[in-house]
């Protein structure tokens, strides 16, 4: 039974970012690193994504993205309303799936849409959006703790892993006696390596999740050459807007989807 | 206030999946505006639908924690009339995130400085959609009455103060512009009003009630039938994962309240049944998807 994992979401791309943390987290020592989804979109030449993951044994699920790569469908699936979300969604999608080959998309399409695992004493559900919904967003600041515990009953889970924001947080939810929980249960957002979080810094970040034997959360920053990735987007001739993010922290492009907490802490 | 037609065809039922936004019409049918194409035909005196008592919020919220519910939103009528719209909506923040779908035209800076400090201290948004249906004075005024527009962007600003950022909810009552249009030609007249990040949402129009008379009712096609929702993502219909409460019972969304049989039950408990689609309206939802939501989850073409 494992007792120390790693969990990270959204590549985007960014491989650079990619390999910076999977050095730091075998540096640190983990039983297992999980990756929940988003192999594509926004960074350059994705195709630099898979050896990284397959080298170091990453067990991985599914997100959106790649669910729409690997079934050639005409977007990612991301649920953006507002035309300016949509038109650099689109942007994104059409580079990834042009830069990404065949056998890869296949791969993309084998992967599992959840995972489940125990952790210690708790029962770990791994999924993308959320367990109902690969593209789910479970923001934090529109997600009600009814809400989360209403899914850790009805999916039989301790602690609920996504990603999909872009956005790491993690909250503490009461347990469920009846049903036989612990004495308390978590959802984690694990946060995304492929873009910074809208904080105007250029980190990312991933998770890493112990049983010890009380669950201990840490997200860990990760600092990658932030501008060669940028140059290679240049390069690939992926829209300024996308660069401008990867050099200031701040999202430029995909705001629309965000709820009035997560916009006021932004730039734009 | 008549009743809607009910389709006679054979019309599919959506069954409740899960209840994820519990909405609130705090204010009935009462409203301080008479717009000219509102579908349930809110006024200052339509009081088919009355005020909701603040004990009887309490009661929903009580059950709505138990149920799982995952978002809150206040509408009406206008929901500033409420004298205990703040408290109601400061204890809601305690528990979820709320939306309140406003005019704008009723703000007053004491509450505004209230809903701010009691959203600070929750860990949820407090959303305000505010109602504006053309970024030129007189195409707005013509359907909202005479002075709104001047109102609305007074009220728009007063949110701003006060750190909010409102979205504007546009029903698209001109037909021969684009939405796609209309959505720019708003975000650059609000910008040029002082919103410098303006958050937009062009809403279709729901052709009852007063925008029956206005615009036009639907036609004899514009309805659901059983083999529309083969492959289709049942999620888009609001049905599917709302429910509204009344002073006169819970009802299946805010928008049938005027159907015969979308009242579903008393209170919570009992109104969490399916609902067959036998209303036109249906239509406009499984078109654009969940129009009442703040963001659909996907895509929907115009």
């Amino acid at each position: 039974m494992a007792e120390r994992i790693a969990l990270f979401g959204g590549i985007y791309n960014n491989y650079l970012a990619l390999e910076s943390a999977l050095r730091d987290i075998r540096r640190r020592g983990v039983d297992t690193i999980y990756c929940l989804g988003d192999f594509g979109a926004f960074g350059p030449h994705p195709d630099r994504v898979f050896p990284l993951i397959w080298d170091y044994g990453v067990q991985c699920i599914q997100g959106n993205y790649d669910q729409s790569l690997a079934l050639d469908l005409p977007d990612c699936q991301c649920g953006y309303t507002d035309p300016r979300d949509n038109y650099f969604a689109r942007i994104s999608y059409q580079y990834t799936y042009e830069h990404t080959g065949p056998e890869n998309r296949r791969w993309l399409g084998t992967l599992p849409v959840y995972r489940r695992l125990e952790l210690g004493r708790y029962r770990l559900l791994l999924c993308h959006g959320s367990p109902r919904k690969i593209n789910e967003f479970l923001w934090e600041s529109t997600t009600s703790t009814a809400f989360l515990c209403w899914l850790c009953d009805n999916y039989q889970a301790d602690v609920i892993c996504a990603t999909h924001t872009g956005l790491k947080w993690h909250r503490v939810l009461p347990g469920n006696a009846e049903l036989g929980s612990t004495a308390e249960r978590h959802f984690v957002n694990v946060g995304v390596l492929g873009r910074p979080e809208n904080d105007g810094t250029t980190r990312v970040w991933y998770t890493i999740l112990e049983a010890a034997p009380q669950l201990r959360i840490e997200f860990v920053p990760v600092e990658y050459d932030h501008h060669r990735l940028a140059a290679e987007m240049r390069q690939e001739r992926l829209p300024e807007e996308f660069i401008a993010t990867i050099l200031t922290g701040w999202w430029t492009t995909c705001l629309e989807i965000l709820p009035a907490k997560e916009r006021r802490r932004g730039r734009f | 206030m008549a009743l809607l037609p009910i389709l006679e065809s054979d019309a599919p039922t959506v069954h409740l999946a899960h209840l994820d936004d519990l909405w609130f019409q705090i204010t009935g049918t009462l409203c301080n505006l008479a717009c000219r194409h509102c579908f349930i035909s809110c006024s200052p005196r339509n009081d088919r639908f009355g005020f909701i008592s603040r004990k009887d919020v309490e009661r929903a919220l009580a059950e709505s924690v138990r149920l799982g519910v995952k978002e809150y939103y206040f509408t009406g009528g206008e929901p500033f009339l409420h004298p205990e719209l703040v408290p109601i909506v400061c204890r809601t923040l305690e528990l979820g995130p709320v939306t309140i779908l406003t005019n704008a035209t009723l703000l007053r800076a004491d509450w505004l400085r209230e809903l701010a400090y009691a959203e600070a201290n929750s860990p949820y948004s407090l959303e305000f959609r505010v109602s504006l249906d053309s970024f030129d004075p007189a195409s707005n005024d013509a359907i909202r009455g005479q002075g709104v527009f001047a109102r609305t962007l007074r009220g728009i600003r007063q949110l701003l103060e006060h750190g909010f950022l409102p979205i504007i909810t546009v029903a698209h009552v001109d037909e021969s512009i684009s939405p796609h249009e209309l959505f720019f030609r708003f975000v650059e007249m609000l910008r040029a009003h002082g919103y410098s990040r303006p958050r937009v949402k062009i809403l279709p129009l729901l052709r009852i009630g007063a925008e029956a008379v206005r615009g036009r009712p639907y036609q004899p096609d514009e309805r659901v039938t059983p083999e529309m929702l083969h492959d289709f993502d049942l999620d888009q219909l609001l049905c599917r994962h709302a429910r509204v409460v009344t002073d006169r019972g819970v009802y299946v969304c805010p928008i049938l309240l005027e159907a015969e049989d979308a009242r579903l039950g008393e209170d919570l408990g009992s109104g969490l049944g399916g609902f067959a689609l036998r209303y036109q309206a249906c239509y406009t939802c499984y078109l654009h998807g969940a129009i009442c939501a703040n963001a659909s989850e996907q895509q929907r073409d115009w």
